[in-house]
């Protein structure tokens, strides 16, 4: 393991100051799966670990009916799936935040970290994005707000600066006839990272039989997790079934740009986003009608 | 069958070792501390193929804390010793080079050089501070591609012993062998149904929990005491002493618990390092443990393997004639278990036409090892799905045809020797009886798969000694390593041969200085040839208690009998505790033995899977693992060997292989990439326990470590085929390569 410093920050404004300050030499940590991992493999070099779990705003995990749902970025991925409402509203989040890692991990793995760790294959980025969460990222004195499906740039990479880091995600609360999931394929049934995978999130009209929007994210097809406005906006106005959903699944599977690698092929990968696209939108309408 | 002629042979009690291994206490190779002790690492080759041109350690020796550096220099000079690690042999000149590389790194994770420091993170960074240049050279991976005319030549001095002949010229083709019997062409002549098929295996490790770990201490005298995790004490000891060129009685071995081998812990890697970095750091002890990746990049996973099988049988299911060629891929230096595989292929059958070829070819990757049946899984992969093809067309019952072709005792095998009493036919009926091949199968891409297996096993030296102590209980002192329960079944067996209680008998295991000669615990022998020399034991015991009773009797020795433990002479009698706690002389007898009489091993295996035909996913619903175990001396553990087989066989069969780019880098060296099968990807495995004892053991007893893990790839494949309708002839059979197979099926010719 090489050697760094190890501080930990009292609130946001202190973390944002330490980061400016050592200039591209310092890490946050929050649940630390995937840095610690990385720093004594030393496919990252720091000398400062910034800790902000002591931070109360990015622990903090909230739903309120009208702002949404609100997650710090420190919040492990068990606190979101021990939560009864967040179990019921978000049920895309759910099926990703259950399934990073192994039970150990998910102790102490958070989204915020996910999301900067900024992974092609994710598993809770193509979720947050299908139910809409934007990133409030900080500053020392000020704040902006993107996206997640505009977060990450590259593998690794994402839109935050210098002395910028990530203090929580925001999700709308979702509308009654909304329903959403996330698949992912592995080729065991645990502890694999995503070969595929594909959040989708369904918006039914009050009849249930209309799709009014929908979104539909891939992971690990291509640089950074992809949002496929089109795939999603071609089920506006469509009645949900399979002929709907093949369409779907087909501009999806355009969109892919996958490659081969130790973990799969690019035909498997592209032939795979058309199944899960299609098994995850089948998922989401029934949750929606519920 | 009748109630057991034992008392203690075939019932289940607690393992001795067991509390001390469940509440962590047990001490590990990793868990070896001493006063003084230095911490050791390696550094790696980066490149698959490379000609070292310098090697710069100055900047490395100069880091506070370093306290050695060493390189293949310090290795002294040896020989082209041939010499046997147990299932695999390895030219000892090749090991030294492995160990260390001399001139040239033929692998990615190929050793170099090595650091001692104050602690581990010192030696890490010291490590990366070692200049190599290389000069990179064009790098072969596969077999086949090897043996070209035109492929890059891995070993300037190799020279391929052709059916016993030295070639002429540069190489990477170690060996050809051949097994050879009876009219190839007259038996394929009369044959109404041929099928030839090609196979491909990818290069598996074993995937022991417990990753490489040794310290090592050159004293000041000479002497250099090693601790570590090892299959067998004495082969550490020999090749350290060949190694490193010092007389065998300098060097003592203490074994640790150990966390799995399966054939990959009889070779050395770290102990010789250890044991320099000791000498040049003025004989402090160093201690040296292995990361996961490294365990992946540096030490012997097993063959990947081209295999092409022919096989023709007439109307009526009588194969006529069987002929193969096996390509195995040694990894840098030859010694590919090819030789078992020939041997294993077509095991199963009887045979009077048949040839088999098998080459050992070189190439860019970690130089193979043993693994639990070195190369008979690959072997089988390919036979006994030709075999399942041959059943197909002549629609026969996949059982009765085995069942019509198994060899018995008198045949002979393909690779020459004749067959003792084996219990294969027993097992082929067990198979069929069982309730699982006869259950119905509903549901839609659900397919039930069979496959036989063969294994030789082996007997090999060993020496135990025992010593009574007053309470009645015995010491029994061995030195093979533990690795599958066996402190528990030889205590068994000493306490049958005895006459007295299991809890009775105090096992241990112990290192070169404290037991005569052992080989390693490989090759199924531990439970067969320890146990022999723990029966030795126990007669000896027996003779001399009885002599001790004769002598307080003041009777004739002759008039003393012994039965159940007790003593007894015309009315009078004592047991086994009251006359241990009333010896004169103490008790303690020592066996050393060599029995030839190990009998092979035969299983059978049945598994139901479900495929997934959009995601070529397979899961397993069902697995039964049939097996002849001679006499299961503790039939949990007996299972457990079983169940281990199964699940490794599983994981070779579906997703496990190392994965390389194009530069010849190995790019999946952890566990999270390298996928071996989780609990989740298992089934219960179920057992049935066929018991033909062997005529050649005291107490029945035959190997049964090793062939579980011949039968399940091509039980697997099998399986998919009849889901499918798709042959799967390349391993693993992962989903991507299931879905391509499908779809390319699903495509009109």
């Amino acid at each position: 393991m090489q050697q760094f410093r190890y501080i930990r920050a009292h609130n946001v404004e202190h973390a944002a100051t330490l980061l400016l300050q050592h200039d591209g030499r310092a890490r946050i940590l929050a649940g630390g799966t995937d840095l610690i991992v990385a720093l004594r493999e030393r496919r990252l070099e720091t000398e400062l670990v910034i800790d902000i779990k002591g931070i109360p705003e990015v622990s903090e995990l909230s739903f309120d009916p009208v702002e949404g749902l609100r997650i710090g970025s420190s919040v492990p991925c068990h606190r979101i799936y021990n939560d009864a409402t967040i179990v019921a509203k978000y049920p895309g989040l759910i099926d990703a935040a259950s399934l990073i890692g192994g039970i150990q991990i998910q102790g102490r793995a958070s989204l915020g970290g996910n999301l900067c760790n900024a992974s092609p294959a994710a598993d809770s980025i193509p979720a947050l994005i299908v139910h809409g969460a934007i990133c409030d990222i900080a500053l020392p004195q000020t704040r902006r707000r993107v996206p997640v499906e505009a977060f990450c740039t590259a593998p690794g990479k994402t839109v935050l600066e210098r002395g910028e880091f990530l203090a929580s995600l925001h999700l709308p609360p979702p509308p009654p006839g909304f329903g959403a999931a996330y698949l992912r394929f592995i080729p065991r049934n645990e502890m694999d990272i995503a070969v595929v995978g594909v959040g989708a999130s369904v918006q039914l009209d009050e009849s249930r039989q209309r799709i009014t929007a929908a979104r539909i994210a891939l992971g690990a097809v291509a640089p950074t997790p992809l949002f496929v406005q089109e795939a999603g906006d071609a089920l506006i106005g469509a009645e949900p079934g399979d002929e709907a959903f093949a369409r779907a699944a087909a501009i999806a599977q355009a969109a892919a740009r996958p490659i081969s690698d130790m973990r799969g092929t690019a035909e498997h990968r592209r032939h795979l986003v058309g199944v899960l696209t299609r098994r995850a939108l089948a998922i989401a309408v029934e949750r929606a009608r519920k | 069958m009748t109630s057991s002629q034992y008392k203690v042979i075939g019932s289940r009690p607690l393992r001795p070792d067991g509390v001390d291994k469940v509440t962590g206490r047990a001490v590990y190779g990793a868990d070896v501390k001493l006063p003084g002790m230095l911490h050791g690492k390696i550094l790696r080759s980066p490149h698959a193929h490379a000609r070292i041109v310098s090697i710069d350690v100055s900047a490395a020796q100069a880091l506070p804390g370093v306290r050695a550096v060493v390189t293949a220099r310090e290795l002294p000079s040896v020989g082209d010793t041939v010499t046997d690690l147990g299932e695999s042999v390895v030219n000892l000149r090749y090991m030294s080079n492995n160990i260390l590389a001399h001139d040239k790194v033929l692998y990615h994770g190929h050793a170099i050089a090595a650091v001692a420091a104050d602690n581990p993170h010192i030696a890490e960074e010291a490590a990366r501070l070692i200049k190599v240049t290389y000069e990179v050279l064009p790098h072969v991976l596969d077999g086949r591609a090897a043996m070209a005319a035109n492929a890059p030549i891995l070993l300037p001095d190799l020279r391929t012993n052709e059916l016993g002949k030295q070639g002429s010229s540069q190489t990477n083709v170690a060996e050809h062998i051949r097994h050879q019997r009876g009219d190839l062409a007259a038996g394929f002549a009369a044959a109404d149904v041929i099928v030839e098929r090609e196979f491909h295996t990818a290069t598996v490790h074993q995937g022991y929990v417990e990753p490489h770990a040794a310290v090592a201490l050159w004293n000041e005298d000479d002497q250099i005491l090693v601790w570590c995790s090892t299959q067998g004490s004495f082969g550490v000891q020999e090749q350290m002493a060949e190694l490193l060129q010092v007389p065998p009685s300098r060097v003592v071995v203490t074994p640790t618990e150990i966390g799995g081998g399966f054939g990959g812990k009889n070779s050395v890697y770290l102990e010789p390092v250890a044991a320099l970095l000791s000498r040049k750091a003025g004989h402090r002890p160093v201690k040296m443990t292995m990361t996961r990746a490294e365990v992946l990049f540096g030490t012997g996973p097993t063959s990947g393997s081209y295999i092409r099988v022919k096989m023709g049988a007439t109307r009526d299911g009588t194969l006529t004639a069987a002929e193969a060629e096996m390509i195995y891929e040694a990894g840098a230096f030859p010694g590919s278990p090819v030789g078992a595989g020939c041997g294993v292929l077509f095991g199963p059958y009887k045979l009077e036409n048949v040839q088999v070829d098998g080459y050992d070819v070189v190439v860019n990757r970690p130089k193979s090892a043993a693994y639990r049946a070195p190369g008979g899984t690959n072997a089988a992969f390919a036979a006994e799905a030709v075999v399942d093809e041959l059943t197909e067309k002549l629609g026969i019952d996949p059982i009765a045809f085995r069942l019509h072709n198994a060899v018995r005792e008198g045949d002979r095998r393909a690779d020459g020797p004749e067959l003792p009493r084996i219990g294969f036919i027993e097992t082929l009926e067990a198979a069929r009886d069982h309730a699982h091949y006869s259950a119905p199968l509903p549901g839609k891409q659900r397919g039930r798969g069979v496959a036989a297996g063969f294994w030789f096993n082996w007997g090999g030296k060993s020496s135990a000694s025992a010593s009574v102590n007053a309470d009645g209980t015995v010491n029994l002192v061995e030195g093979s390593t533990d690795i599958g329960g066996s402190r528990a079944s030889l205590a068994m067996q000493l306490a049958e041969t005895l006459g007295i209680p299991y809890a009775d008998i105090r096992p241990q295991v112990v290192g070169t200085a404290g037991v005569g000669y052992n080989e390693g615990t490989y090759g199924s022998r531990t439970t067969f040839s320890t146990g022999w020399a723990v029966y030795e034991l126990g007669k000896k015991i027996l003779d001399e208690m009885r002599q001790r009773a004769a002598t307080h009797w003041d009777v004739p020795v002759d008039g003393v009998t012994v039965q159940d433990g007790t003593f007894a002479h015309n009315g009078d009698s004592m047991s086994f505790r009251e006359l241990a706690g009333q010896l004169e002389v103490p008790v303690s007898v020592s066996a050393s033995v060599f029995p030839s009489g190990f009998g092979p091993s035969f299983a059978v295996h049945i598994v139901d899977v479900e495929v997934d035909v959009e995601t070529g996913k397979v899961e397993i619903l069902r697995y039964t693992a049939v097996q002849d175990v001679g006499k299961a001396i503790h039939p949990a553990y007996v299972e457990g060997q079983l169940q281990g087989g199964a699940a490794q066989g599983v994981g070779w069969a579906l997703n496990e292989e190392y994965v390389y780019d194009d530069k010849g880098r190995l790019v999946n060296a952890s566990l999270l990439d390298y996928r071996m099968p989780t609990a989740l990807d298992l089934p219960m495995i179920d057992t049935v326990l066929v018991e033909v004892a062997n005529p050649g053991h005291p107490y029945g007893v035959r190997g049964v470590g090793e062939v579980p893990i011949v039968p399940p790839a091509a039980a697997l494949a099998n399986a998919i085929y009849q889901a499918t309708g798709v042959r799967m002839t390349e391993l693993p059979m992962s989903p991507a390569r299931v879905s391509a197979a499908l779809l390319a099926a699903a495509v009109p010719a």
